[in-house]
């Protein structure tokens, strides 16, 4: 037999074509080509197997093109016909997660074909896709990879082979809801009374059964009278005062920040900018009204369609921020928004 | 955030461009924009063009907070 057959898909940040500036690069397949992680991936095999193509993409290339960027990907991978596909993988970079969850979920389920991703389980991508497709849970940045490709690698093969997988417990994947019998070696009342020994003592226990996390809210009703309603902007895409005075992170932001508008008609570029640093800053430095659209806002407050533009925004920076973040900043300064007399919110994400 | 704004009793409209992440983080009202680094805005345009398209999705973002839903939906 010869070597496993390997297709790998990765974004233009780790095939070293650039950051943010190439986040539009749009797809391209490199045939007998391994890149940046492919280079650690084909360490890992061995003899086993090899990498025999890499299929590169934008990471807003491939979600502003999501459709077409897929049908061609998946074509390319069709006539490669490898033996598994590998996408990633993405750690916590949100369009990467999503790009490669994508992917290797359309290479298993429409071509039938084994495949694989890994990324942070905090990526949007991973609540996408985990029941889809196997996806290694990895560290929050690129400074897991040796870990990931460790875990990736393995697996990988293990699916190629047509091997038996493990628990996700075993193999480092995200736990995707499938459940296997198997008979455990003690009996259920003699466990249950084990871990509830152990909780008592405040000891840690594994439970064998999570509750699922269903953490929706109710929509709220709609507006009733626009035109004497008080609306706020608010936005993930980092739009500040120019100089950024409260030093909010390009990544993995800390706080969020609150900003006076009274009096302003809009965001120019000699006095705000983004403080983001997971898209390309250019358009939004230039003019932020294209993130938070202070001008337009003003125009339909004038005209009476609302009934004022609230005085002060929120933003912060939504780019490797963790979850637990995003919801403490919202849920402080939804409450002074209530406070504020404001009756709806326009949130925009970049 | 989306989800802790609904939760303090607001309406809220997300508008954002990749509206599948929208769709996982739990939003309920949701406005898909133009692109990731312009999400309200394309610099291709001139400027009043530009902001005639700004002032569509804005009023398209007042429409789903005028509107009464049940769960999770995407105006297109």
């Amino acid at each position: 037999m010869g070597k496993i057959k390997v297709v790998h898909y990765i974004n233009q940040f780790f095939a070293n074509i650039g950051g943010e500036e190439k986040a539009d690069y749009p797809a391209e397949l490199r045939k007998g080509e391994f890149v940046g992680p492919g280079m650690a991936l084909n360490q890992a095999f061995g003899d086993e197997a090899e990498i025999i193509a890499t299929i590169i993409c934008g990471d807003s290339y491939f979600n502003e093109n999501i459709e077409t960027t897929k049908a061609q990907i998946l074509e390319w991978v069709k006539e490669l016909a490898p033996d598994v596909f590998i996408a990633g993988p993405a750690f916590n970079a949100g369009r990467y997660g999503v790009a490669c969850g994508t992917m290797a979920a359309a290479v298993k389920e429409e071509l039938g074909i084994p495949a694989l991703t890994g990324m942070y389980e905090e990526n949007p991508g991973a609540d996408m896709f985990k029941n889809n497709v196997y996806m290694i849970a990895t560290k929050n940045s690129a400074a897991g990879m040796r870990d990931a490709v460790k875990k990736i690698a393995p697996l990988a093969l293990k699916l190629a082979k047509g091997e038996k997988i493990g628990a996700s417990c075993e193999e480092g994947y995200l736990p995707n809801g499938v459940r296997v019998n198997f008979f455990e070696e003690k009996r259920g009342s003699e466990r249950a009374v084990d871990m509830l020994i152990k909780k008592l003592a405040g000891k840690p226990f594994v439970t064998e059964y999570p509750m699922p996390d269903f953490d929706r809210v109710e929509p709220n009703p709609a507006v009733k009278d626009l035109a004497h309603t008080k609306v706020a902007l608010v936005t993930s895409g980092g739009i500040v005062p120019k100089g950024n005075p409260d030093h909010i992170e390009s990544s993995s932001a800390s706080h969020y920040g609150e900003y006076d508008i009274t009096g302003v008609m809009n965001l120019d570029e000699a006095t705000y900018e983004t403080a983001h640093g997971g898209y390309d800053p250019v358009y939004a430095n230039a003019d932020a009204d294209r993130v938070l659209p202070v001008d337009v806002m003003r125009d339909l407050e004038k005209e009476g369609v609302i009934g004022e533009l609230h005085t002060k925004f929120y933003t912060t920076v939504g780019n490797g921020t963790a979850v637990a973040s995003a919801k403490a900043f919202a849920a402080e300064y939804a409450q002074k928004l209530v406070a504020d007399g404001v009756g709806a919110v326009i949130l925009t994400s970049t | 955030m989306v989800k802790e704004i609904e939760r303090a009793g607001l309406p809220v409209v997300h508008v954002c461009t990749v509206t599948p992440i929208s769709m996982t983080v739990g939003a309920n009202r949701i406005v898909p924009a133009i692109a990731i680094p312009h999400p309200l805005g394309n610099p291709a345009l001139d400027a009043a063009e530009e902001k005639k398209l700004r002032r569509g999705l804005v009023e398209k973002a007042l429409k789903a907070l005028t509107t009464e839903v049940s769960g999770q939906t995407i105006f297109e």
